[in-house]
């Protein structure tokens, strides 16, 4: 059986439990550090040299983010963790906190002690409560146990984690947005710079990660950054958990090393749903551009391979669909999701995300005028690098993407107002 | 007489010990949850006790129920069922589990049935699209892998 960094528990009967956990060498690697007192530096360099890159959507290599914390700064410090998962096809975070809750638990103390935190915070999606209620418990257990709370493991040492829930906002899922919505405070992003290290929560520095960045920190400490590394491969280390989720026969979390092939994977999910042919995957959730499926037959899947064939590895949600999807409407959906969910501070997401949703609903409904594809590339064109957050970014990907691979369906659409696909 | 309960109370009261003491403000999105919980929905009435217990001033913690989606700010069905209909759902036959309920419910997205028993609403992704077609019943419990049975079931059992 392959290396497991975060999913592993699920192996086991009661897989969230405490006992499950430390019996399998959970909190081992928390202690020893405690024991040892181990210079934050050293547990930086193995961050780095494992070539953890954030799991979160952006690919942010881990310890470059870490060595950005003023650790000596003498006032409050923070970690964040962002379980707000709600860019479409990721389901990842919710998995670990509910089948491995005490790794993201020892990741977040890991975190707080090597950047010099007082505190925790996990922000968890609203609309998945009986997680936010399990972990509570969880960190309950954990106080319990001495692994949390006060003089942790002996030590004298005293860091914190408090569970926050979201409710119901995407945009929350965006760090300062995030930050502004544990103040409680509507969730509109924040100008950067500064950055969350500098002024963050509170406007203390503050440390932002995944849930799956974070959950990956104790295997790193325990194996050394450079076993991480090897389970990858150069510049993408570990193991990733991939969502897989639309036409494939077993949707679910499939936790492999990165650089696997696309292929493989869509055979551990059981293949396209069963007298179907692939169509297309949006390889890294529903924000980055979809790919036909002869370009992501040939792909594996690492952050610098998706990049390379013109998308994202995103979050890792793979969106898979096969040849009974009509291209427009599928867009029209997401279309519908960014304008829905823009925060409505700037005026090219505001206005644009709703202008291309109109125009993609007159497309998808038989009311689409020749020059639409182009109004569709220039308004997206106008929000690109215009914008506070990559909302708006995200907003176009797939607009500008679903054009460029499958521009014949929607030339079809405007010039017969019906679907080239099925009926 | 206060407009919440004591139990109500003390879980706002846990729920603002997680924070720096002058920061009670960053309570105000599970306070309104639980207020929100034990009313059905929030009134501005509510939404003003909120604030005045968390010391905010009022138009802040309106500011918040308008802008996440989960609050109710206008009376709603007794059971409230949200669909996610976001792409990865829908691939997974969330459009028809959707038709099935508006069918069986008589009612669209937005809408209650005459009889105050249930809402329906259209929902954003849940990120647990692995599990869909899903949907939620008073914000706080998932129901996956839903069939036109299943469906019967849920309903028949929400009274
Ligand atoms: C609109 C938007 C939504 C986002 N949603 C999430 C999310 O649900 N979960 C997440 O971890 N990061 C999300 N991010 C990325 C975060 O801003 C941030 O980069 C990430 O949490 C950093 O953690 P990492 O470096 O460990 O990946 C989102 C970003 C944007 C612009
Ligand atoms: S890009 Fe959109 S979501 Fe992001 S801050 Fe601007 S308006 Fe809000
Ligand atoms: S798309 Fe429905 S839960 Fe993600």
């Amino acid at each position: 059986m392959s290396t497991k960094v975060c999913l592993w528990t699920l192996d086991h009967p009661n897989p969230a439990s405490l006992e499950t956990y430390v019996a399998n060498g959970g909190y081992s690697a928390l202690k020893k550090i405690l024991a040892e007192k181990t210079p934050a530096e050293q547990i930086i360099e193995q961050v780095k040299i494992s070539a953890l890159r954030g799991r979160g959507g952006a690919g942010f290599p881990t310890g470059l983010k870490w060595s950005f914390m003023p650790r000596s700064f003498p006032g409050d410090k923070y970690v964040v963790c962002n379980t707000d998962e709600g860019e479409p096809g990721t389901f990842k975070d919710r998995d670990i906190v509910q089948f491995n809750p005490h790794q993201l638990i020892e990741g977040m103390v890991i975190a707080g002690y090597t950047l010099g935190a007082r505190a925790g915070y996990n922000y968890i999606h609203g609309e998945i409560f009986e997680l936010y209620q399990s972990w509570e418990q969880a960190l309950d257990e954990a106080r319990a146990a001495g692994y949390l709370g006060k003089n942790i493991c002996g030590s004298g040492w005293d860091f914190d984690i408090h569970a926050h829930h979201g409710y119901g906002a995407y945009i929350c899922g965006e760090e300062t947005a995030l930050l502004e919505s544990i103040e409680g405070k509507k969730g509109q992003p924040r100008f950067k710079p500064p950055f969350p290290a500098s002024f963050g929560l509170y406007g203390k520095p503050t440390t932002i990660n995944n849930t799956e960045t974070l959950a990956s920190i104790p295997w790193i400490v325990k194996h050394g950054g450079q076993r991480f590394l090897e389970l990858g491969k150069p510049n993408n280390g570990g193991t990733k958990i991939f969502s897989v989720s639309g036409h494939v026969n077993q949707p679910g979390n499939y936790e492999v090393p990165l650089g696997t092939p696309f292929a493989e994977l869509l055979e551990m999910a059981g293949g396209v749903r069963d007298g179907h042919r692939l169509k297309a995957v949006i390889p890294g959730g529903s924000s980055a551009p979809v790919l036909p499926a002869e370009i992501m037959m040939d792909c594996t899947l690492d952050f610098d391979a998706i990049a390379k064939a013109g998308s994202m590895l995103g979050s890792g949600a793979v969106i898979v669909m096969d040849e009974t999807v009509c291209m427009v409407q599928a867009l029209e959906r997401l279309a519908y999701f960014y304008f829905e969910e823009s925060c409505g501070q700037c005026t090219p997401c505001r206005e644009g995300t709703g202008w291309m949703y109109r125009v993609v609903h007159r497309i998808e409904h038989g009311q689409g005028r020749p020059e639409d594809l182009d109004l569709l590339m220039s308004v997206g064109g106008n929000i690109s690098g215009r914008t506070i957050c990559a909302l708006g970014d995200a907003a176009v990907g797939p607009v500008h993407s679903f054009i460029k691979h499958f521009r014949k369906e929607f030339e079809y659409h405007i010039e017969n107002k019906r679907c080239m696909v099925g009926d | 007489m206060t407009l919440l309960t004591p139990e109500s109370l003390a879980q706002i009261d846990r729920e603002i010990a997680k924070y720096p003491a002058e920061h009670k403000q960053s309570a105000v999105m599970a306070a309104l949850r639980i207020a929100q919980t034990e009313k059905g929905w929030l009134s501005t009435e509510t939404i003003e006790y909120v604030a005045e217990y968390l010391g905010m001033p009022a138009i802040a913690a309106y500011e918040v129920a308008t802008f996440y989606n989960m609050y109710e700010l206008s009376p709603c069905g007794r059971h409230k069922i949200t669909v996610c209909t976001n792409l990865p759902c829908q691939l997974q036959g969330a459009g028809d589990i959707a038709e099935y309920l508006k069918k069986k419910l008589g009612i669209g997205f937005g809408e209650t049935t005459p009889d105050g028993r249930f809402t329906l609403k259209e929902g954003e992704c849940m990120g647990t699209c692995g599990s869909g077609p899903l949907c939620l019943h008073n914000n706080h419990k998932m129901y996956t892998r839903l069939t036109p049975q299943t469906v019967d079931q849920l309903l028949d059992g929400l009274k």
